[in-house]
């Protein structure tokens, strides 16, 4: 369990970021732009395609829902990496790692940011899914929080991996941050039914808590099932996914210690 | 610029340390021990051998040309660079496995790293005070803009501050736990002469009143003459000579301690003991 000093360690990482966006109006608006534009095109789309397909007249808010719950993931992948660049940017890390911090409680902090960053995201957009296209994103209730936490696990992952890289190769690597999420897009069958893929991409997308997370919601929204297999197959493989991105950060850190890079970082 | 009152170090409210760790400052102890400490970066030996000891209340200097490996041992001091041969202890913790235990009491700065340059200097000593587990955060923030004399910029954008007023917001944050070991690379770099002389005696009086143990580097050889009590001399990663600013002036039959600086830095013979 996290002591009291570990737990104020990791507050005061939080309080060094939420400065910065209480600070940043244009930030907390740039957070709440790209969801609400998403949903603005797919919203359209949809529109478009209730006359034209069945399959999206079946479940008007599908393309809609996924395009929201596929930012949850992006937003939250972004909102680990930024932050943990942020530091590289302001060449802070070597401050940061000779005080009582430890990479554990950074990680912590940097998760917890991740969760604050996708909210102010993605809640706008949510609400105006309402009036612009009347779907109502949280009708869908307990399944919801349960695609929305497996998502934002899986991107603190994909953010905590880039992370690792970016501290071992510099800032060189930090367009991993933007690019790397786009890696697993087509095999996380965002838009698409998992049985679109050829049978030897289903196996690799059914590796990754993506693909069952938007098969779960199809299944809700087509057939009002709440899949729990699915369910527990994106947190199992979150569980392992997030030990190994953890590690493999810790890993970069020691060689970071190792090869004199914490306190080469910066612009 | 007087001292704080909220005095040293592990009565300024930092989180109690545990034995064995709890060297008492004013035991004879050594705080810094390096042995034997060693760096290699593929075939190039930026640190050699290198061992020496910093006592309670002793401030010493670390002198060299650029790329002696200044700022390498005190990466390796503070644990954040992992030593190829030879240790580092600090209050008898090992650098590599225990540095958690003994990190509260130590500080640093560094013209190598900043602070974040959106937030104020007000919320970044705030920050780091929260990290350090200092107990009365704002007023210990009171205290150094007052030190410091911050009150002009404490409450705007790091990014916004002159070279010098960035120096002092580094100090700031360097005493910001009242640390007991206090590692500083170029202290007052881009201070005016009249800044830097009221920093160099805060830091004489911060000794004095704490007993803290101050290693520095810096390439201001008067400011090394003045604060203090033993140079380590270094070229090449390795202590070449070692002694007290008089005592190194004496020997090398020099005027001032930059005329052995610049004989050292230039390869000329190191004098025997």
């Amino acid at each position: 369990m996290m002591g009291t000093s570990a737990l104020r360690r990791v507050g005061a990482m939080i309080l060094r970021h939420v400065y910065v966006l209480r600070r940043s109006w244009p930030r907390l608006l740039e957070l709440a732009y790209w969801p609400t534009m998403q949903l603005v095109l797919w919203g359209f789309v949809t529109k478009f395609f209730m006359g034209h397909s069945s399959w999206v007249a079946d479940a008007a808010g599908v393309l809609i829902s996924a395009v929201l719950l596929w930012d949850i993931l992006f937003r939250s992948n972004l909102g680990v990496a930024l932050s943990f660049i942020e530091e590289m940017w302001s060449r802070n890390l070597g401050q940061l790692f000779v005080s009582p911090l430890r990479p554990m409680e950074l990680i912590g902090a940097l998760t917890f940011m991740s969760f604050l960053r996708t909210l102010i995201a993605a809640t706008p957009a949510a609400f105006l899914a309402l009036p612009l296209f009347d779907v109502w994103v949280f009708s869908l209730g307990f399944p919801l929080a349960a695609f929305f936490f497996n998502l934002l696990v899986m991107g603190w992952c994909v953010g905590l991996t880039v992370s690792a890289l970016v501290l071992r190769f510099g800032l060189a690597a930090e367009s991993l941050c933007w690019l790397g999420i786009f890696l697993v897009a087509p095999i996380s069958c965002i838009y698409y039914p998992l049985a679109t893929l050829p049978d030897w991409l289903q196996m690799i997308a059914n590796a990754l808590p993506a693909a069952p997370v938007f098969e779960g919601m199809r299944a809700v929204m087509f057939y009002g099932v709440f899949r729990w297999d699915l369910f527990w197959q994106a947190a199992g493989l979150n569980a392992l996914y997030l030990t190994l991105a953890s590690a493999l950060f810790l890993k970069m850190f020691q060689i970071a210690r190792e090869r004199g890079l914490l306190l080469q970082q910066g612009e | 610029m007087g001292l704080g009152s909220e005095g040293s170090a592990a009565s300024n409210g930092t989180d109690p340390p545990e034995p064995p760790f709890a060297m008492a400052l004013n035991s004879s102890h050594p705080v810094i021990v390096a042995d034997g400490l060693g760096k290699r970066f593929g075939d190039v030996i930026a640190v050699d051998s290198m061992s020496f000891q910093v006592r309670p209340g002793e401030t010493v200097a670390l002198l060299g040309g650029n790329g002696a490996g200044k700022t390498t041992t005190m990466a390796m001091l503070l644990g954040l660079l992992t030593p190829s041969a030879g240790q580092v202890r600090i209050f008898g913790a090992d650098m590599v496995h225990d540095r958690y235990k003994v990190l509260a009491r130590m500080n640093f700065s560094s013209p190598y790293v900043d602070l974040p340059r959106r937030l104020t200097p007000r919320e970044n000593l705030t920050v780091y005070g929260h990290l350090y587990g200092v107990r009365s955060v704002a007023a210990r923030v009171e205290t150094l803009v007052r030190d410091m004399e911050m009150e002009a910029f404490v409450d705007r954008p790091m990014g916004t501050l002159s070279a010098g007023q960035d120096t002092r917001v580094a100090l700031a944050k360097a005493l910001m736990n009242s640390p007991e070991v206090l590692l500083l690379d170029e202290p007052t770099a881009s201070l005016d002469p009249e800044t830097g002389d009221r920093m160099r005696g805060y830091l004489e009086g911060y000794r004095a009143e704490t007993r803290a143990a101050i290693l520095l580097a810096s390439h201001n050889m008067a400011e090394v003459e003045r604060i203090c009590d033993r140079v380590l001399m270094m070229r090449d990663g390795k202590i070449v000579d070692a002694g007290s600013p008089s005592a190194l002036i004496g020997k090398y039959g020099r005027e001032n301690l930059e005329e052995v600086f610049l004989h050292i830095a230039r390869d000329g013979e190191v004098m025997g003991e």
